[in-house]
């Protein structure tokens, strides 16, 4: 393609959104609209799986053993529960260790009491193993499993807090899918309507077009630049308006709230910001050419 | 340059717009087709431009058959051939330059080449002092001279006119059939539509009469062909 003709077909785009101004304003204000709120729950769905991931990382599944096992089955059984892929970590806890943890926490300040038992480990057969996963919803796999294994007496797991961090992880992508979806429909809706009207406003421009030898593609170009300039704009103000105050809250909710900080944890801005811009803008893009080429195929027959 | 051969062509109604139609016109001819109302004559130009397919018969255009042109190539033949209407189809958000200058953009011309032909073109038509005029700003006859600018640009060998007089009063009809005439005195064939038989008399060149779709008469001021 020539410059001069990918020159033209720029600055009809850009003519007709000028000459649409109500219609493009609107599709504007509708893409904004979507890649805001898409923006929006991506900022919310990011950070919340990131404090499910924290949260799901300090929930662990406990292994007591059989009186009679030996270390060297110990040894052997850490080995096999490090390999299997749903496990970060295995870690060993000893009577004595359970002991002194058990004292630090019922004892504190009364240390003589415990005194008493310093030659008969009341947890003598609670050497365990506190297994921790990187998915909460692998748990019930992995109990079957460790429940499977010689030696173990008995396994412990907390299988409510599982099940709810997985389900609410899981419903707020469903919600936040299906919100997407609709507002995006809507989007590639009203482009449409813009460019229908574009089309109406040039239809004497095009049928002179068309006499006088201009490629289809030429005929049809303006309009798609139309479409995909309405969905640049409609992606990157909303964008930069997402960015303010993502930052602004995250520095608002650390500086005022600092109770919070043990259960809120945010990304930094960067962080969501790194996937939000290229999703955004492509999704942007994309959305005005498919609405400007649904158009064109169905208003415009060249 | 341009040959039919038998050409008919009927619309959904089944009535045959033009009916086994056979004539030939030679390079740098200056043709009359005149008829009444519905007789067939804009039929025949959009077949000639392409913007109909004939239901039978062939259609030959500087040696090329019509029939074999695909829709991705129907820009490019269109290149070859002016047209100009009754009612002057210019863009009304544009001036006189920018009229005659979007026939050369569309193409893809360089703008060098537009800043240079379009003056030249303009003179030709006689509106070099009104380039910067806007349709409303201009007569209808000089309009019409515009459109005729924007058909010419492109120096296509044939210029088809749809009853370019259409809209006219008797004197601007007159100048731009006198214009047309220059035009086809340069070596471009012209083709008229026109049902304005004073004017057609009065130029003395071929004439083509179609009737209810077919051709009743074909002469030359008065000798028979």
């Amino acid at each position: 393609m020539k410059i001069s003709m990918f020159v033209y077909s720029l600055k009809q785009g850009f003519k007709n959104i000028w000459h649409n101004k109500m219609f493009s304003l609107a599709s504007i204000a509708t893409m904004s609209a979507c890649i805001f709120l898409f923006g929006l729950f991506y900022s919310i769905v990011t950070n919340f799986q990131n404090m499910v991931k924290t949260a799901e990382e300090g929930v662990a599944v406990t292994v007591f053993f059989r009186e009679d096992i030996t270390e060297e089955q110990i040894n052997d059984m850490k080995q096999k529960i490090e390999k299997r892929v749903e496990v970060t970590k295995c870690e060993y806890t000893s009577p004595e260790e359970a002991w002194e943890l058990y004292k630090e926490v019922y004892f504190n300040g009364s240390e003589e009491a415990a005194a008493g038992f310093a030659d008969d480990n009341p947890l003598a057969n609670s050497a365990s193993f506190a297994v921790y996963l990187n998915d909460v919803s692998m748990q019930g796999a992995l109990v079957t499993y460790l429940e499977s294994m010689d030696g173990v007496r008995e396994v412990h797991q907390s299988e409510a807090v599982a099940n709810t961090l997985s389900d609410f992880n899981s419903l707020i992508g469903y919600i936040s899918v299906g919100i997407i979806l609709i507002l995006f429909c809507v989007a590639i809706f009203l482009i449409s309507n813009t460019v229908t009207v574009g089309i109406s406003v040039r239809r004497e421009e095009i049928a002179i077009m068309k006499l006088i030898g201009a490629t289809d593609y030429l005929v049809r170009a303006p309009f798609i630049v139309e479409g995909i300039v309405i969905g640049l704009l409609g992606s990157i103000i909303p964008l930069g308006l997402l960015y303010l105050l993502y930052s602004r809250i995250v520095a608002y909710v650390t500086e005022e709230f600092h109770f919070l900080s043990s259960l809120v944890n945010f990304l930094p801005a960067g962080g969501v910001f790194r996937t939000l811009i290229p999703v955004s803008l492509i999704l942007g893009v994309g959305i005005g050419f498919a609405g400007s080429r649904i158009t064109i195929r169905k208003h415009l027959k060249v | 340059m341009i040959k039919l051969e038998h050409v008919s062509k009927s619309y959904s109604a089944g009535v045959p717009a033009l009916n086994d139609i056979s004539l030939h016109i030679e390079e740098g001819e200056f043709v009359f087709v005149v008829g009444n109302s519905g007789s067939g004559k804009s039929t025949l130009i959009k077949l000639l431009l392409k913007e109909l397919e004939p239901t039978s018969g062939i259609i030959t255009i500087n040696g090329r058959n019509l029939n074999g042109i695909r829709r991705k190539q129907i820009p490019r033949y269109r290149r070859n051939v002016g047209v100009v209407f009754q009612d002057f189809r210019l863009l009304k958000d544009r001036n006189v330059y920018e009229n005659v200058a979007f026939a050369q953009r569309v193409i893809g011309t360089s703008p060098r080449k537009i800043r240079s032909s379009v003056p030249m073109m303009l003179s030709m038509v006689g509106l070099a002092a009104k380039y910067k005029s806007y349709p409303k700003q201009l007569s209808g006859g000089e309009q019409q001279r515009v459109a005729i600018a924007r058909a010419l640009i492109n120096q296509p060998k044939i210029l088809l006119a749809d009853e370019p007089t259409g809209n006219l009063d008797g004197h601007n009809a007159w100048e731009i059939m006198k214009l047309l005439e220059e035009i086809n005195q340069r070596g471009t064939t012209v083709v008229v539509v026109t049902h304005n038989m004073d004017i057609v008399k009065a130029m003395r060149k071929r004439v083509i009469t179609v009737k209810k779709g077919v051709i009743v008469s074909d002469e030359k001021l008065g000798e028979q062909r």
